[in-house]
Parts: structure tokens; C-alpha cells; sequence
């Protein structure tokens, strides 16, 4: 097949896709039928910050003839900092007028409303809402992790994932380990049986700990929490979810299931003060599958202890490792390898997710669907939450159709979150046995 | 530290890559030199303030150096699951590894920096005029280095193999170590003749010694040259990329040097005070 029978077909599903979106898509249509000389895929970023913006960055230096055309973010600084380095990077790549920039929490349709594909990558708190417009919107879709901090997010993923899959629209999330080659073929050799059945694991993400951006004195409670948003459950879920999500995801694909029922401990033990917000800063957890096997997840964000980031699991016939670092090795129960990855040259796969979501797009197909299992490995790091919080052992079952939402009611600079200090500016912090998981 | 005598050596090497020619003698200031790598048990103090609080007498530490600047706590752990106590601390940046100078230099009064490029190789060479250190025998280097072929892929404690004639460990492998020179493949036809530098002005490449433990004998030759590479930093999903770390770079650390005059106050504010290029 030839470019231009190529860049027909993905026309022509471009169309398509809009036309399956129905009605409420009038107004994009001949956006996304529009097709110029070069046949532009033109994308939208939700979410300006660091890591939205690395994103785009990978979009754009794809091989594929893109072009960024709307950013969105709930701040204007941290929008014009991100358009300040993409434009200077990318120069003619991208082409967003001032009226193509929209600033707010109602920033992300707008924004949506001007592409073909979206980059979902503002705060997690926001991603099940900004995923359901793309979807009903008819857009492809990269989105970062985890998608939600809540298990009504997690619900709404999923029926978003569905509708998605109707409408055949890609959908990439980053757990940018999927897209790593170590990881592909340590675990394509685990599920052909090298280490037998996996009966056991441990999965870290053991650290020193992210930024902290204190209050400043004009800042209304919402732009506080919005800001330093690393240490609030309705942003950003805790870092069992937001961090080690990651390291739990292997575990389940290691697996090749979800947990049945999870149970665990964690506290502040390290972190405490009122620049911390409520999250604790360790969580020891046990994930039990339905075959009986467990594996242990632990995540802490302490100084000065020994870290680490990986994965280990035990199968009846070896054992294995994994790491971010391009680390994939197995080993027989006497301890022979029989399989280690080479570490040095390998692709980046922050680069690789988006190489193979915009090749897809670029070819007119439908091979990614990657938000069911996203929200699933979500929604295993949110039950760790759940379970650390409350000291109770929870089934999935009970956590996936829990109703108490993170949300808060209304969403503008003025209107208050759930969660707000005490008169020394402290926020409550999860007791357990006290702390009651399905209606906090 | 050792003292490394003012002296004359031959920098280069007529056996190695092309960036290692022509030979060319260098007249060189006495200095100190860290006889070993800087490990995990110096470089978190510095990394983590709390931490650094936490440990401190009576709970809290100077103005001057709180007032430093502290790398951004890294994403990932930096150790890679290779060891924290006695190990090297690896990955992190130029800008970082002079910033750790700063702060040391805030706690102590003393100005420390990173080598030159001709100061490593004539502290790596010890009076030697060989390939390594100890000699042209390779079969000889596991007694001396952690490399490719003993190191079981991971950093070791430093001081741990045998020094070289002048005391210090671990130059060559382990982990390859921070000069503060701009690489250039073609410096040394050009360079001068008494304690060269070249001064770097650009973040990519920087000049990196003695190989590591993931490297083949070869790289770890006195006169061999890494270049320092953007690609260290894909693994950092952020952009602007930090200032700090290279998650892809778990073979880069450093030592330190203390010139034996020490400059200027304001020379020594111009060295650490540099503001970070930013990695976009």
C-alpha cells in the first residue's frame, strides 16, 4: 500500500468516526474530514504541565505529519510555559491561535472539540470526565495514568472504554511499561510457561518522594489544592495509585488477572505537616488473585532508606525480574538464566507509545484499547488505598460498585473541596479502623 | 583526599580512539583528590533536606546551607536496585554533580569542584605511562576495577579493588566519573599547555573518565573519553527534562578535587552559580 491509499483509508476512518459520534458532533466534522495537501493529524493537549507537555513532545516527534492546533489548562502560566517550549521546539508543528488556548475547568472540551486526537494528561482526578468528552467527541485518545482516583471514575473509564470500542477510537494509556520492549519479551516468555504458573510476586515503587509547592497566601483553597496537588485523593488518588499504578499493572499482566480481594497497612510515617495534604506516605499491600497466589505490593515515599523500583515474581518452574531500567531476566528454580534482556540501546518508550498509537491513526486501523485495562490496574492501586486507609480486607467486587466520589460538587477558584484543613492548616489523614472506605 | 603533586604527564594516548590523539604534554597544579568515588552516604544529605534536617544536631542546619538549592527528588530510584551504602551515587548531572560542590562548600568553608579532564587522567595515571594504571596487562584489571567482566552488572562499594600508586580507588570502572570540560573529540590538538580546560558552555557533551562497571576493558583505559549524551535522559517523561538526573546514565557518578590554591571568592561564586541550561 502506497502513502496516498494510506493516508485515503485514514481519512476515510476519520470520517467514519466522526460519523459514528453522531449529531453532537456536527460542529467537528469537516475538521476531521478536512484533508490538506499533507494530510495533518491535528491533536490537543488537556493538561499543560510536565508531563502533558513531554507528551506532546513525543506526538509531535513522531514520524507522522501532526499538528498541535489547541492546548487546555486549568492555569494560563502553566499553559504558556508549555507552548512557550513546544512552539520553540517544534516551530511550524504547531499552530495554536490565541483563541485555540482555553484556560479553566471547562478548558478541555473546547480544546477537544479541534482535533483528531487528544492528550489527556491534566490532573488523574479529571481524566474519567476529559475521557468520556473525547469519546463522545469522536477523538483518539492518549491519556496518561492512572485514569481516575475513585471508583465511580473508574465505572465511568470503563463505560467510556466501551463506547470507544463501538466507535472504534484508539485509545492509549501511559503505562509506558506495556510499550517496553524488556517487559513485552520477559513477559510473553512468562505467559508461554518459562517460569511455570506464578504463584507469588513483590512489586515496589520505593522512593524519596516528589515536589511539594507550598501555599501561597492569595491562593484560594481550590487553586492550593489544585496546585500542590500531589497530596490530595480527588486530584491525584495517592502515590499507591499514581505512582506505583505502574508497578501493580505488571503485576496484573503479569498475572494475566485482577485481584479477587486486597488487603493492607500504610500510614503517614514520614511526611507529615501542613504541606502534605492527606496522603499517607507508605502503603504495604497483598494482592490475592482468584488462583490463591499473592503478590505483595510497597510503595513509600521516604528519605534516606534503601529505594527501590521494580518487580520480582516466583513461578512453580523459575523466578524473574523486572525493571524500568530496560531489565527483564528469568531464571530456573537452580537459579540458571534463561532469558536476560540487554539494557543498553533501547527505545524509549514514552516515544514508543505514541510512534505505534499515531502509526495506527496514520493508517486508518483500530489496534489499541488500552483504557479497560488501565482503569482495571487503576482501580487495583485504588482498593490498595481503600484498604490501607480502612485496615479492611475488600473485594473487588465491592470496591469497583462503591458511590462515594472524590469530586467536589462544584468546580470553580472559589467553591471548596471536600477535604479541607484544620484551624493549624492540617488535613485529616486516614485512621484506620476508623476510616470508612466506601462512603468517605 | 590525596595530594596530587604539581607535574607534567603525557595526556592521550597513541593506542586508543581517534578523540584520545595527538599525546600532548600538560603541566598540571597540584590539587586533593577524593580518594574514592562520592557515595550515597555524602550525596543524601544534599539530595534530601529533610533528611539532611532530620540528622543534623539539634535539628536544623545553617542558613547558607539551607539556602542551596536541592535537586528535584528523583522520579525514579536511583540506586537500581545496585546498593546505597558504600556505593557510589550515580545519574545524576553535571549541573547536579557542581551543585553538590556548592553545597559541601557551604558546609565546610572549603571550595571543592569536579577535575578537569587533564587533572583525572594525570590522578588516573598515577606516574604511569600505560594503558591502565598498573600497566598494559588487561588480565591484570579485575584486581584494580569493576567492569563488564566481574561486576555481576552492578556498582560495588567503592575502595574495595586496589589503588593506584598515588591512593586513589576506583578510577578506572565502578562508575565512570564527571570532568568538568566540554568534550571536544579534537581539543587536544589545540590545547594548551598548562592546566587545560575546556571550559564548557553548552549542556551536551560533557567530558566522562575511567568507564564503569557495565563497560568492556577497553573503556576503561586512563586516556579513554565518554562523551556525556541527551539519550540518558529519555526515561525522564517530563518536559523541560530536569536539571538533575539521567535515569538512563546508572554508570555516572563522580570525585571530588580541592585545588591546592584555592581561587577567588568570586571565582569560586562564578563556578557554582552558574544557572542550569534548560534540557527542552
Amino acid at each position: 500500500m502506497n502513502k496516498s491509499n494510506l493516508q485515503q483509508q485514514r481519512r476515510d476512518f476519520l470520517k467514519a468516526s466522526a460519523a459514528i459520534a453522531g449529531s453532537t458532533m456536527l460542529s467537528s466534522i469537516p475538521l476531521m474530514g478536512h484533508s490538506s495537501v499533507n494530510d495533518t493529524i491535528k491533536i490537543a493537549l488537556v493538561g499543560c504541565g510536565g508531563r502533558g507537555t513531554g507528551a506532546a513532545t513525543q506526538a509531535l516527534s513522531t514520524k507522522f505529519n501532526l499538528q498541535l492546533v489547541a492546548m487546555a489548562d486549568a492555569f494560563r502560566d502553566r499553559l504558556d510555559e508549555s507552548y512557550k517550549d513546544l512552539s520553540e521546539k517544534f516551530k511550524d508543528k504547531v499552530n495554536v491561535p490565541e483563541d485555540h488556548k482555553f484556560v479553566g475547568f471547562d478548558a478541555y472540551a473546547k480544546a477537544i472539540a479541534l482535533a483528531d486526537v487528544v492528550i489527556l494528561a491534566t490532573t488523574p482526578g479529571f481524566r474519567p470526565t476529559h475521557f468520556e468528552e473525547a469519546i463522545k467527541q469522536g477523538k483518539h485518545v492518549f491519556m496518561e495514568k492512572p485514569v481516575a482516583v475513585d471508583a465511580p471514575g473508574i465505572r465511568k473509564v470503563l463505560a467510556t472504554a466501551e463506547e470507544a470500542k463501538k466507535k472504534k477510537l484508539n485509545v492509549v494509556v501511559g503505562l509506558q511499561r506495556r510499550y517496553q520492549l524488556n517487559y513485552r519479551e520477559t513477559i510473553k516468555r512468562i505467559q508461554d510457561g518459562a517460569i511455570g504458573d506464578i504463584v507469588g510476586g513483590q512489586v515496589y515503587w520505593n522512593s524519596g518522594g516528589v515536589w511539594v509547592r507550598p501555599r501561597k497566601p492569595e491562593q484560594t483553597e481550590m487553586e492550593y489544592q489544585m496546585r500542590n496537588w500531589y497530596y490530595f485523593n480527588w486530584l491525584c488518588g495517592d502515590h499507591i495509585v499514581e505512582q506505583h499504578v505502574h508497578n501493580i499493572d505488571i503485576a496484573n499482566w503479569v498475572k494475566g488477572a485482577y485481584p479477587v480481594s486486597i488487603q493492607g497497612t500504610g500510614s503517614q510515617a514520614w511526611r507529615k505537616g501542613k504541606d502534605y495534604g492527606e496522603i499517607y506516605d507508605n502503603h504495604a499491600v497483598e494482592l490475592t488473585y482468584a488462583d490463591g497466589a499473592v503478590i505483595y505490593s510497597q510503595c513509600r515515599h521516604f528519605e534516606g532508606t534503601s529505594n527501590r523500583v521494580d518487580e520480582t515474581f516466583q513461578g512453580t518452574k523459575g523466578r524473574t525480574f523486572l525493571s524500568a531500567n530496560n531489565t527483564g531476566k528469568l531464571w530456573d528454580t537452580k537459579g540458571n538464566v534463561l532469558f536476560n534482556h540487554p539494557t543498553k540501546g533501547q527505545a524509549n518508550p514514552y516515544q514508543t507509545e505514541h510512534d505505534e498509537l499515531f502509526e495506527t491513526i496514520s493508517k486508518g486501523e483500530y489496534k489499541h484499547w488500552d483504557a479497560e485495562r488501565g482503569a482495571l490496574s487503576t482501580l487495583t492501586g485504588i482498593i490498595g488505598r481503600y484498604a490501607t486507609y480502612s485496615g479492611q480486607v475488600i473485594k473487588w467486587e465491592d470496591a469497583l460498585n462503591a458511590n462515594n466520589s472524590l469530586m467536589p460538587d462544584t468546580l470553580t477558584w472559589d467553591a471548596k473541596p471536600k477535604i479541607l484543613p484544620d484551624e493549624n492548616g492540617l488535613y485529616p489523614v486516614a485512621q484506620p479502623g476508623l476510616f470508612q472506605w466506601d462512603k468517605a | 583526599m590525596k595530594a596530587i603533586p604539581t607535574g607534567k604527564f603525557k595526556m592521550g594516548s597513541e593506542e586508543g580512539k581517534a578523540d584520545e590523539k595527538p599525546v600532548h604534554e600538560v603541566t598540571i597544579d597540584g590539587f586533593w583528590m577524593g580518594a574514592y568515588e562520592v557515595t550515597w552516604d555524602l550525596f543524601e544529605p544534599f539530595l534530601y533536606k529533610d533528611f539532611e534536617v532530620t540528622k543534623s544536631t539539634e535539628g536544623k542546619v545553617p542558613a547558607n546551607v539551607d539556602a542551596v538549592t536541592r535537586p528535584t527528588k528523583p522520579y525514579l530510584d536511583m540506586t537500581f536496585g545496585m546498593g546505597k551504602e558504600g556505593h557510589p551515587a550515580i545519574a545524576m548531572t553535571h549541573y547536579n554533580a557542581i551543585q553538590f560542590c556548592k553545597w559541601l562548600y557551604e558546609r565546610t568553608g572549603v571550595f571543592y569542584r569536579l577535575p578537569t579532564e587533564a587533572e583525572w587522567e594525570y590522578a588516573c595515571r598515577a606516574g604511569s605511562t600505560t594503558e591502565y594504571a598498573f600497566g598494559n596487562d588487561e588480565n591484570q584489571l579485575g584486581d584494580y576495577a569493576w567492569y563488564s567482566d566481574n561486576s555481576d552488572g552492578i556498582t560495588h562499594k567503592v575502595g574495595e579493588k586496589k589503588p593506584n600508586a598515588w591512593g586513589l580507588y576506583d578510577m578506572h570502572g565502578n562508575v565512570s566519573e564527571w570532568t568538568y570540560d566540554q568534550y571536544d573529540a579534537n581539543f587536544y590538538a589545540s590545547s594548551p599547555a598548562k592546566n587545560p580546560v575546556n571550559k564548557p558552555t553548552t549542556l551536551y557533551p560533557h567530558s566522562v573518565r575511567g568507564g564503569a562497571y557495565d563497560d568492556e576493558a577497553t573503556a576503561l583505559r586512563s586516556a579513554a573519553r565518554l562523551a556525556s549524551d541527551p539519550a540518558w535522559k529519555q526515561l525522564d517523561p517530563q518536559i523541560p527534562k530536569s536539571n538533575w538526573w539521567f535515569p538512563e546514565a546508572p554508570f555516572v557518578g563522580f570525585r571530588l578535587v580541592r585545588p591546592a590554591t584555592p581561587p577567588s571568592k568570586s571565582e569560586i561564586e562564578a563556578y557554582y552559580n552558574q544557572a542550569p541550561i534548560a534540557d527542552k
